[in-house]
């Protein structure tokens, strides 16, 4: 049966008929969905773990106890994994362990544009590169027999570009992989890494490398496709369907394996063909590959470096260097647009976060963010957020800035998934070597920026069960954090008395705003769209100040100031009332006087 | 449209829109009528109210990139003007753009920063393409069909008479997609979408 899977179901297809067990992951774009998809198929353990170390563990763990497992995850979540990974290289393992990184060029939803073929090279493991959903699905269930074969952690490496376009898969059944070990192994100088033991593992992975490199040379996985042989591209993943577009006539040698590289096939290639190009995205990592074995190549001489690759750039480039392409670029046509105005991600109106960044820009003081919707809190109006650098990174930059002496507080934020990824051992941090730092923990009830993925704060399980919930303010004290204030992030009279009070301590001190994200279905059947009384606003502007998508600027003007009135799109309102409250003519009324109103019939005006 | 064996779709629009259900009963038209297919969008930091853009790609033969290149689209399905406008450069001279007429304004625009561009630029744009264009009143045409949540079926029935597949193969492929106990009103905001570009 053949369907149209996106990447990442058909990485789900795959380990689910390769026989995985238990799959672990922490949610990030463009790798969320592998686990959302694997969840939905019988006899495969899946979990939402903490962060992308604790999934490698999760996985690491049940493949020593010999059952086929997988960990996914976005390319900087390899950064957090990487000790973990590290380990795995030594220790191997008794079934065969896959590790999912899913890279961004472009960034279309990330900090960086790292490539993580090179992780594969630094820590001594395989690396996979699949090219379309059949190779996602296929390089899958290959990755498990060469993760067996050679005792080795594998990396399926793919791009966002592959995770999320969809391409015909031919479906199979899936395999049960029987179980060796019913213990956890027994085996110190393979599994406890002390220097004495790990002494003896460095030259057996290195060893293995070696027999990977040789069993690259045949593997299907690499193949040579002879056509023209003016022309030779080495290529791999999403660039081999550029390299197939643009110049149909060349010859290609596909590599499915991109580390370790097969030396012989790449001889063999060269030998081959007049001109050898490499066509890669990112890094020249195939590239340096071939020029270290002495080969005269181009690639990034031709092709960028930075960003993500596509026809149009590959034709563009690809013919200015005189290679073979399938017709002349496009001319760009001159349409003489007008400046179209960007169409920014916003926080959304109803968004949790939007009191708390408005109190926090009135305060004035510096703000360490982090990663979740509410990083979109520097963009303006708000223009509350002055860095934002990674997972977890907003409370050890608050703590270090503190320290070096600044003439004014810094206040850390960060939102309830990302807490419990990496805040915890940082607030741990805070309290231990006393700053006065403030954190903010945004408490929305769910991970909102990857599409509301349980946590241990909302306590609801990847696979829809009731898991543990884990107490915020229990946590925090136990932390060792005394001044702590809960207040729902819709009260904005609550948040500054909150904000006030713990700002007088000179203490390091939590503030929990809390309030579930506006987006959550129970949430969506609450909402009271609230108006605007022409009467009583004067088009102050206030209101559009906070940033809220369904607050409108009205074609009326105030008579006396000729400034537009304030409107408000009963289709985006969902009545949170931050506006309501920050409104000094009282011209937007809560939801409580809204609902009075309709009792009292649609054409009442309000009472004076 | 299709040309050579093959045709090209580019699906713009607002986080929210329904473009990504557009974007698969496209590709599983293109399936269906025994084509290569390969379907390619970008979600992440989309859904909060940004540009949302698929790409759609049928060949007769082998489909080879996920995406379409610049001047390389036969059909442009646009479901909000300023986007339409955004994505104009992807049309090749004689293909198709059709627009849904409606006005999702930012909030560059709504926040006094940036002015939303006239409707007049949309025609500028697709004539110095060399492009049909086509405009679609989607939301009209879905409120009197039942709901104007249909607007995308609407759209999907308008690019459904470019191409000369059965008329049965889209419904078949829509069907599947939508809510059991609302197939006659699709059906009928499908038929309007159809009527206003044949009409």
């Amino acid at each position: 049966m053949r369907r149209m899977l996106s990447g990442n179901e058909a990485i789900a297809r795959g380990a689910w008929e390769a026989g995985v067990v238990v799959a672990a992951a922490y949610p990030g774009t463009p790798s969320t969905e592998i686990l959302e998809e694997l969840s939905r198929f019988p006899r495969v353990y899946c979990e939402w773990s903490t962060n992308e170390k604790v999934a490698v563990d999760v996985a690491a763990g049940a493949a020593f106890a010999g059952r086929r497992a997988l960990a996914a995850m976005k390319h900087v979540g390899v950064n957090v994994a990487a000790d973990s990974l590290f380990y795995t290289s030594y220790t191997g393992a008794e079934a065969g362990l896959v590790v999912v990184s899913a890279d961004d060029p472009a960034m279309h939803s990330s900090q960086n544009e790292q490539d993580n073929r090179r992780y594969a090279a630094f820590m001594r493991l395989p690396c996979l590169d699949p090219a379309d959903s059949q190779e996602c699905k296929d390089f899958t269930i290959a990755a498990y027999a060469l993760s067996e074969q050679f005792d080795t952690p594998v990396i399926l490496r793919t791009t966002t570009r592959i995770n999320h376009s969809s391409t015909p898969v031919e479906l199979a059944e899936r395999v049960e992989i029987e179980q060796k070990h019913t213990r956890f192994p027994r085996d110190a100088a393979k599994y406890v890494m002390v220097p004495a033991n790990a002494r003896g593992r460095h030259p057996v992975i290195e060893d293995r490398l070696r027999r990977i490199a040789e069993w690259a040379e045949t593997t299907p996985l690499n193949r040579i496709e002879w056509r023209d042989r003016a022309v030779g591209i080495i290529t791999a993943g999403v660039a081999y369907q550029y390299a197939r577009e643009v110049f149909p006539n060349a010859s290609v040698l596909k590599l499915g394996l991109v580390h370790p590289l097969p030396e012989r096939l790449i001889r063999e290639f060269a030998a081959g063909v007049s001109r050898l190009v490499v066509l890669e995205e990112l890094d020249p990592v195939i590239e340096e590959g071939v020029r270290l074995l002495g080969l005269a190549v181009e690639g990034k001489s031709i092709f960028p470096l930075i960003g993500e690759l596509d026809p149009t750039v590959v034709r563009r480039v690809g013919a200015a260097a005189g290679l073979p392409v399938d017709r002349a670029p496009t001319a760009m046509v001159e349409m003489a647009r007008p400046p179209l105005p960007a169409r920014p991600p916003v926080l959304c109106p109803g968004c949790a976060h939007r009191g708390v960044f408005w109190l926090l820009k009135k305060k004035h003081v510096a703000i360490s963010g982090d990663i979740g919707c509410y990083t979109l809190g520097f963009l303006p109006p708000l223009s509350a957020l002055h860095f934002c650098g990674c997972m977890g990174a907003s409370i050890g930059v608050a703590h270090g800035a503190t320290k070096a002496g600044l003439s004014e507080r810094v206040v850390a934020v960060l939102g309830d998934s990302t807490f419990f990824h990496t805040g915890l051992p940082a607030l741990a941090n805070v309290a231990y070597n006393r700053a006065n730092v403030l954190t903010v923990i945004l408490d929305n009830r769910t991970t909102a920026m990857t599409g509301h993925q349980g946590n241990p704060g909302s306590g609801r399980t990847l696979q829809g069960q009731a898991g543990g919930v884990l107490d915020f303010e229990a946590v925090c004290r136990g932390l060792g954090i005394e001044h702590l204030e809960t207040v729902d992030a819709y009260d904005n009279d609550a948040l500054e008395r909150a904000f006030t009070a713990l700002m007088a301590t000179d203490q390091p001190a939590v503030l929990i705003a809390r309030r579930p994200c506006a987006l959550l279905p129970e949430v969506r059947r609450q909402y009271v769209p609230l108006e605007v009384f022409e009467d009583k606003c004067n088009g102050c502007g206030v209101c559009f100040r906070i940033g809220c998508p369904a607050i409108l600027k009205s074609e009326e003007l105030d008579p006396t100031s000729h400034k537009p009135l304030a409107l408000i799109d009963p289709a985006l309102c969902t009545g949170c009332e931050v506006c309501s409250q920050v409104c000094p003519h009282d011209a937007i009324p809560t939801r409580d006087q809204i609902r009075l109103l309709e009792d009292a019939g649609p054409t009442s005006c309000p009472a004076e | 449209m299709e040309q050579d064996g093959r045709c090209s779709f580019v699906l713009v629009g607002v986080g929210g829109q329904g473009t990504l259900l557009a974007s698969n009963v496209v590709a599983e038209v293109g399936l269906a009528a025994g084509y290569d297919v390969k379907k390619s969008e970008v979600h992440g930091m989309s859904q909060r109210g940004g540009s949302v853009v698929s790409h759609v790609r049928w060949d007769r033969r082998q489909v080879f990139s996920p995406l379409v290149g610049h001047g390389e689209a036969d059909v442009l399905l646009a479901f909000e003007r300023m986007e339409a406008l955004r994505f104009a450069d992807f049309v090749r001279p004689g293909g198709t753009a059709v627009v849904n007429d409606m006005e999702i304004v930012p909030i560059t625009v709504s926040a006094g920063n940036a002015v939303y561009p006239p409707a007049a630029e949309v025609e500028r744009a697709f004539a110095a393409v060399g492009a049909r264009l086509v405009v679609v009143p989607g939301e009209r045409l879905a409120t009197e069909a039942g709901t104007v949540k249909a607007a995308n079926v609407v759209l999907l029935g308008a690019i459904s008479t470019l191409l000369e597949i059965d008329e049965q193969v889209w419904w078949n492929c829509l069907a599947e997609r939508v809510p059991k106990k609302f197939l006659e009103l699709n059906h009928a905001a499908f038929a309007a979408g159809r009527a206003a570009v044949a009409g």
